[in-house]
């Protein structure tokens, strides 16, 4: 195989890694509060400037900064939930869309003042690995690496805890919820802190790989939610195997035309999927 | 039975959705140790009635009481952890969980948690198929099986009162029998239980009283064998053989 191609499949695969974490967190959410988190890619901006902030201009080691970003996307995720989605819950669907956009809006704007509208830096790079002429960057392959530790500790905590197990039930069926004695309201708040961890999780391993700016979420938010409705939204197995098949069709687009037309291929293989299946290709 | 043991006791209760009204005057009592039946036709208000004591829906006027607890102050999802267990109509299972995941769900409150090991051994040596099947996933079961698995889940948090809506609906007669045989099984263990069933005949056989209930209103109660040899009720009941 040419290597070069070789090359853009891998590549692909670890771009997925990546989109996979936003994509459970957003299918999380939506699944148990029935909610779209609109301003998705915004909590994951504000974890990259806390990163880039907590290194570069307060000097913390990138680990430290790194633990740090996690307890601060997953706080700000329960406010965004009692503070705007909370009262919005029996709203019609569409109330609940604008004040999500709103907050994209106003984490954006919030953005551009206190950092202004620089591209910032971490100014980390693993060294490349190479294998038979293959080169692979060494920061993708720790993201994705993290990125598989991540999704593999969501699975754990659904699989294995009542909380998780409860969750996954919730998603399903609310109402009879509170004969098992559990509070709707309170398994909302975690699914929340859990959305936005991911978030936090997702902000850190992009911000080793792409600069921060006011603006980044437009980068990644779109395809997040098309990755999560190709998958079927709320689904969150669909959503994983998706952000793998988008990421190999947007890297191995750019193999053969380049990064601009790949989006336009993944779109519009997302439009054609969507005419197909408008469930979403992993609906049962 | 135990004295310290509460009694669920409905007086003048009123219920419904929007504008219609579902329970008129509903009284009810059920003792601990008792097996109860509430029987009626298809929209007569007994599946509003057990919402109304798992605190789904609100009373509109009157008491609903289980031993000090009032029923219709208490948020919902408190009254599991009060000892009152609901196995749902249609039985409302999560079919995209396993056996033993919708038995979690059911010790979800902490008390039932530090529990769920001793509660899922009771459930298995009940449902010996449940344990069989503690790893499949509980909408591959047929219905008879889910029912089980319906029943288990709502015996995980060590309930003082087991509410059973209609858990004969949609079974295969031999099924059905054996439904009933395992509410007797667990009625006499001691569990105190109310059922609401449209097989007024197969319930009158588990039950030590019953209470007929007609468009919203409570038209006669007494103990089984009276019921069931009641020619008023034979005829407009049990189908009148």
């Amino acid at each position: 195989m040419d290597p070069f191609l070789l090359e853009a499949l891998l590549n692909g695969i670890l771009l997925g890694g990546v989109f996979a974490l936003p994509v459970l967190g957003c299918n999380l959410v939506f699944g148990v509060v029935d909610v779209v988190w609109l301003c998705y890619a915004e909590l994951v901006m504000v974890g990259m400037y806390g990163v880039w902030f907590l290194h570069t201009q307060q000097g913390w080691p990138l680990y430290l900064a790194f633990a740090a970003a996690l307890p601060l996307v997953s706080a700000l995720g329960v406010l965004l939930h009692l503070l705007v989605v909370r009262p919005l819950l029996g709203a019609p669907p569409i109330n609940q869309l604008l004040a999500t956009g709103g907050v994209l809006f106003l984490l954006q704007g919030g953005a551009m003042l206190v950092f202004g509208t620089d591209f910032r830096s971490l100014g980390v790079e693993l060294p490349p690995m190479e294998w038979q002429d293959v080169f692979i960057s060494g920061t993708k392959l720790a993201a994705f690496c993290a990125a598989l530790v991540g999704a593999g500790a969501l699975w754990a905590f659904l699989k294995f805890t009542y909380v998780g197990i409860a969750i996954r039930a919730i998603a399903r069926d609310r109402e009879v919820m509170p004969l098992m004695g559990v509070d709707p309201r309170r398994v909302y708040v975690v699914a929340s802190a859990v959305g936005g961890a991911l978030a936090g999780l997702a902000a850190c391993l992009l911000v080793v790989q792409l600069d921060v700016h006011p603006f980044i979420g437009l980068s990644f938010g779109p395809i997040t939610f098309m990755i999560c409705v190709m998958g079927g939204l709320g689904n969150m197995l669909g959503g994983f195997l998706a952000a793998f098949l988008m990421g190999v069709i947007v890297s191995t687009g750019s193999f053969w035309w380049n990064t601009e037309m790949s989006y336009v291929i993944a779109f519009g293989f997302f439009i054609v999927v969507i005419f197909a299946r408008p469930r979403g290709l992993f609906a049962r | 039975m135990r004295a310290e043991e509460p009694a669920l006791v409905l007086e003048g209760v009123r219920a419904g959705y929007g504008d219609f009204q579902a329970l008129f005057d509903v009284g009810l009592r059920v003792s601990p140790g008792e097996a109860v039946g509430v029987v009626g036709p298809n929209g007569a208000g007994k599946t509003t009635l057990l919402r109304v004591i798992s605190g789904m829906v609100r009373p509109r006027s009157g008491t609903a009481r289980f031993g000090e607890i009032d029923i219709a102050t208490t948020p919902p999802h408190a009254l599991p952890a009060s000892g009152i267990a609901h196995v749902p109509e249609n039985r409302r299972l999560f079919p995209h969980l396993t056996v033993e995941e919708n038995l979690r769900v059911g010790a979800y409150i902490p008390a039932a948690r530090k529990r769920f090991a001793e509660r899922a051994d009771y459930v298995y040596r009940l449902f010996p198929k449940m344990a069989q099947r503690r790893h499949q996933l509980a909408g591959t079961m047929s219905g008879g099986e889910q029912q089980m698995c319906a029943i288990g889940r709502a015996l995980m948090c060590s309930p003082r009162i087991l509410l059973l809506d209609e858990p004969s609906a949609g079974l295969a007669p031999l099924v059905v029998a054996q439904v009933f045989e395992l509410v007797k099984r667990i009625r006499d263990e001691g569990l105190t239980v109310l059922i609401v069933e449209q097989n007024v005949a197969q319930v009158l056989r588990v039950v030590d009283r019953a209470y007929v209930l007609d468009a919203g209103r409570v038209v006669a109660e007494g103990a089984s064998a009276e019921l069931a040899a009641d020619p008023a009720i034979r005829n407009s009941f049990l189908g009148g053989h």
